[in-house]
């Protein structure tokens, strides 16, 4: 089918189109520079025009969304809406831990066609790619978790590098993984014994190694293989007053390691939710904003990039697989606290949240992102978040695009609406940089896609994915700065006009017209097959000891990946 | 002894009998049969060899006469599409031995009819569920109580009778990372009104008074926070539970298994709720986690299936085009006892071993499907009769274990000639019922 898409206003930062008037033209799943005369012509004048959104940070999919529904009613209760009369999508339900298909609907309506599953524990890696086969609509890649499985932590300790590379490269297989996600490493498996391990260089108990070695390690191995991600690390500490510092050396611990030659990526460390990672002081009471010190670092090094974890103000459900940070907070709120370890490879837990305005926590937490978002200079290294839904539910990012597209708004907002401790304990008040639309694309497309390295798309450049996004606002009539403005923004991205993926239109004139099935990305390194195989001779006797099930039944099987895009990465020596 | 003569293995098979899916089970096939099993239990062998000759093997529908009639795959489809298409409060309940594939289509037909979609949660560890939505969840995998715990703690549950391997492969006696001494580096403790086979292999049982297990739970939380109690709690001295505590506080890991002795009960979900309160003090001192001992083959599978697509895990009421959930009304039992139901579809479960006599009665009065394997009670009641494959066996799918890890179970043999699976089943029932309804619109 081929297509164009006449007189947007066009905003593809990494072409440096910053709001043409501009044809796209489609042909089959590709953006091409010629179409024929049958292509078919859709009128589009004036309006936003972007690539298709990616999201580099998201929980989605797995046993922490399916334990998330089991033991939140409550929360599925406050998304429920009836099928649409007579269109392809069906009901939907759920807010923070909203159903499968609901995740597939809600995120189609809001343009974005990429959206990653940041944290798979490999043991239930089926369950994971079992889910994503329920989402309709997206491209998923899924980050595989590594920062506390035995065998890496073996490895380390044995400063073995070439066996965790194959561990590694090996496990991305048998995961159908894209890259590595590293959690508070070494904390996770302290908590199999109700402990943590409070910053980068306590050991952990049994093996010894701390999560600097860890963070390390994993960061050679991964430009090693050429990985097309950096690493993707949750730094340890989360979310307790004082952390900053922890997440300072965390940025700084790896700088000395070199990049891959092939990669395109321009990081090697990937920080994600950054939010939870900047807090000063020594308790909840004397708790201040971190952020301007990170922000310095950030502005000032090029070797990382991070995503934000923006907060709003909604009740909503932590997720994440530092279990030992699920029971602090349990302890702080008293709420109903989920956990789960899982065997050889790392904890898991979640734990609803209440974030409120009136909160002096939660406002600082709030206050805190913001910064990052205005404070960083380059918006190339960061990347618009919500770590959905632990700070909020990927539904609130246009609500937080109208905030920063709008300094009379969060001022606004400061003066009437949050806790006083927004402008008392963090510089958020100092900021007043507003985003433009062109700063948005890039935040919510072109940089997240190449942080991930799919330079397939998150741009419109000729050769590009056909995934793009249509809005409803007439860029040049409407002044997104002004206060009044703000909630319009948020409904218009909230439903796009057009969502096309892959050449083919899902959205159409802001209803959801086609469903498709979700396609699993994963990265395949080519070149060490046989030594992979050498690997899995010599620690197979002890996998069948320490895991439950075989080696033979845990990889993920074909089934569960239908249809997928195997990303190959050549290893050279 | 004669030797099994056998020409094929099949290896690493999981095991469809029950919710440990042990996953290292041999197939020994000879002309493209099972004709031997290796590792499996005693149940889970019998599961496989035993009752050839009650294997549903045509679909039956009830004649005039009240006599099952062997009859064709179209026109038993077609009866239940009807059936179903008509029916304004239809009831799908079982799927504890279906695949998720399977359990996704029938979702579909669940959504497309208006109907009730329910599994054995209902009148088993619904109630954990309860409990967990009430408190928590704080549960873990089997290889952490195999390479952790040094405490393992049974209640209400016996799993040397119902889960064989269960204390072999998983738990109690293997040897673990950090426990290489396997049972003699653990502590095995059953709290449990009866002596049961679970409490003979244990170092230490607790008996308390039936009934009276949320006074027990409620006297070790008591405790544990410093507070006094009476010198004897629901039969149990007080020495005896200061002793208790005492071992969980001091234990390096623990975990509870707590079994449907718990869970259907007087106090019904209360007496989870309270355990999990008490693994939540507990994990101030050292690591507890626990599991609900669930049954059948795929019980947790129906529930995270069902949760993904609906919200909800199980008593999902499709009535009013969007998913309701709401225990006491959407539940299966309760429906059956308000006579609601007025058509039930049975799928791979039989309810008329599980359930109350007065639930059965309504299903006399109303027409009744059955998607199965074998002839049992619910094959007596019902009106049409699908034969179903065994999944693991005969057709390959997805099951989640007790502890929710995922497992795929291949296709070991061909199905018999006539039967299919549920996944198959549940396609062609929506296309029959869909056009059904494009007729009825025209």
């Amino acid at each position: 089918m081929e297509y164009i898409l006449k007189r947007g206003i066009v905003f593809d930062p990494a072409n440096n189109i910053d709001g043409e008037e501009k044809d796209i033209l489609i042909k089959d799943n590709k953006i091409v520079e010629e179409v024929s005369n049958n292509a078919k012509e859709i009128d589009i004048s004036g309006k936003l025009v972007m690539p298709g959104g990616v999201d580099l940070h998201s929980h989605i999919a797995g046993p922490k969304l399916a334990t998330g529904r089991l033991y939140r009613p409550e929360d599925i209760r406050k998304g429920i809406k009836k099928a649409s009369f007579g269109g392809v999508d069906g009901f939907e339900a759920g807010f923070s831990v909203p159903t499968c298909p609901a995740t597939g609907y809600r995120y189609t309506r809001m343009g974005y066609t990429t959206v990653t599953e940041a944290a798979v524990p490999p043991l239930e890696a089926k369950d994971t790619h079992e889910q994503i086969k329920s989402i309709p609509n997206l491209d998923v890649p899924t980050l595989t978790l590594f920062g506390n499985n035995w065998f890496m932590l073996k490895f380390v300790k044995e400063n073995n590098s070439q066996d965790l590379m194959l561990f590694i490269s090996k496990w991305l297989k048998l995961t159908k993984g894209y890259g590595i996600k590293i959690v508070n490493p070494c904390g996770s498996e302290a908590w199999g014994w109700g402990k943590n391990v409070k910053d980068l260089d306590e050991p952990e108990p049994h093996w010894g190694v701390t999560g600097r070695e860890v963070i390390r390690e994993l960061t050679k191995v991964n430009e090693k293989l050429g990985l097309p991600h950096s690493v993707h690390v949750h730094t340890n500490d989360l979310g307790h007053p004082g952390n900053y510092e922890t997440t300072l050396e965390t940025f700084d611990c790896v700088k000395d390691i070199k990049k891959n030659k092939n990669v395109s990526r321009d990081q090697i460390l990937h920080c994600t939710h950054i939010q939870f990672h900047a807090y000063k002081g020594t308790t909840w009471r004397d708790v201040s904003s971190g952020a301007s010190e990170l922000i310095d670092y950030i502005n000032s090094h090029n070797h990382m990039t991070c995503d934000i974890g923006q907060l709003t103000f909604d009740e909503t459900t932590t997720m994440t697989a530092d279990g030992p940070m699920e029971y602090d907070l349990f302890k702080l709120t008293g709420l109903k606290w989920s956990n789960k370890d899982i065997e050889v490879e790392t904890s898991s837990g979640l734990i609803p949240s209440i974030y409120s305005n009136k909160s002096p926590v939660s406002t600082l937490q709030w206050a805190v992102g913001l910064e990052f978002l205005l404070g960083v200079n380059d918006p190339w290294k960061i990347v618009l978040t919500t770590d959905s839904p632990n700070a909020a539910p990927f539904i609130r990012y246009p609500k937080i695009i109208s905030w920063i597209m709008s300094n009379e708004k969060i001022n606004d907002m400061l003066d009437n609406e949050v806790h006083s401790w927004a402008t008392r304990r963090t510089s958020i008040a100092a900021y007043d940089k507003e985003y433009s639309w062109n700063e948005i694309a890039t935040i919510t497309r072109a940089s997240p896609a190449k942080i991930l390295g799919l330079n397939d798309r998150g741009h419109l450049g000729v050769g590009a994915k056909a995934d793009v996004s249509v809005y409803d606002i007439d860029v040049n009539d409407f002044d997104p700065t002004s206060l009044q403005n703000s909630s319009v923004i948020e409904k218009k991205l909230l439903n796009t006009l057009y969502t096309i993926k892959d050449g083919e239109i899902l959205v159409k004139e802001g209803n959801i017209v086609q469903l498709v099935d979700s396609n699993h990305i994963w990265c395949n390194v080519k070149g060490l097959e046989e030594r992979e195989e050498d690997l899995i001779n010599r620690i197979k006797p002890e996998f069948n000891k320490y895991y439950t099930i075989n080696y033979e039944n845990y990889g993920v099987c074909n089934h569960f990946i239908k249809p997928d895009t195997r990303i190959d990465v050549e290893y050279g020596d | 002894m004669t030797m099994l003569e056998y020409d094929e293995e099949v290896n690493n098979c999981v095991c469809f009998c029950c919710g440990n899916n042990c996953d290292d089970i041999t197939y020994l096939l000879k002309d493209k049969q099972i004709v031997g099993i290796r590792n499996a239990c005693r149940l889970g062998a019998s599961k496989v060899v035993c009752h050839p000759d009650q294997r549903l093997l045509n679909p039956m529908i009830r004649n005039e006469e009240g006599i099952l009639e062997e009859t064709t795959w179209d026109e038993a489809l077609d009866k239940v599409a009807m059936l179903l298409s008509e029916s304004i409060r239809p009831l799908l309940y079982g799927w504890s031995e279906s695949s998720i594939e399977s359990i996704k289509k029938g979702i579909k037909v669940s959504q497309l009819t208006g109907a009730v979609m329910d599994n054995s949660s209902t009148i088993y560890h619904g109630t954990t569920i309860q409990a967990f939505q009430n408190v928590g969840h704080p549960v873990t995998t089997y290889g952490e109580v195999k390479n952790r715990a040094d405490v393992i703690i049974y209640v209400g549950t016996n799993p040397m009778s119902d889960h064989p391997r269960h204390l072999s492969k998983f738990t109690a006696f293997p040897k673990g990372f950090f426990r290489q001494g396997g049972r003699k580096d653990r502590q095995v403790i059953t709290w449990d009104p009866k002596f049961t086979n679970t409490a003979k292999i244990s170092d230490d049982w607790i008996q308390f008074n039936m009934n009276e297990d949320y006074y027990f739970f409620n006297a070790l939380r008591t405790v544990l926070k410093g507070q006094k109690i009476d010198d004897e709690v629901a039969g149990v001295p007080k020495d005896k539970i200061m002793e208790m505590v005492n071992i969980m506080k001091n234990a390096e890991c623990g975990v509870i298994f707590l079994g449907l002795g718990v869970s259907q009960t007087l106090s019904k979900q209360r007496n989870a709720d309270i355990l999990i309160r008490l693994i939540e003090d507990l994990n101030s001192y050292s690591k507890w986690s626990m599991l609900p001992m669930k049954g059948s083959l795929n019980v947790g599978g129906f529930n995270v299936a069902l949760t993904s697509e609906t919200g909800y895990p199980y008593g999902v009421d499709f009535a009013r085009g969007y998913p309701r959930y709401m225990i006491g009304e959407t539940t299966t039992i309760d429906l059956l006892n308000r006579r609601e139901p007025d058509v039930f579809v049975s799928v791979s479960d039989d309810p008329v071993i599980q359930f109350p006599g007065y639930s059965i009665k309504h299903l006399v009065n109303i027409p009744v499907v059955q998607i199965g394997t074998t002839w049992g009670p619910i094959t007596e009641l019902s009106d049409v009769v699908l034969p179903s494959t065994n999944l693991g066996i005969e057709t390959a799918g997805t099951v989640y274990r007790i502890d929710s890890v995922p497992l795929y179970m291949k296709k070991v043999v061909e199905e018999p000639r006539n039967c299919h699976s549920h996944e198959w089943i549940f396609i062609e029932l929506y296309k029959r019922i869909q056009q059904l309804k494009c007729k009825g619109d025209n």
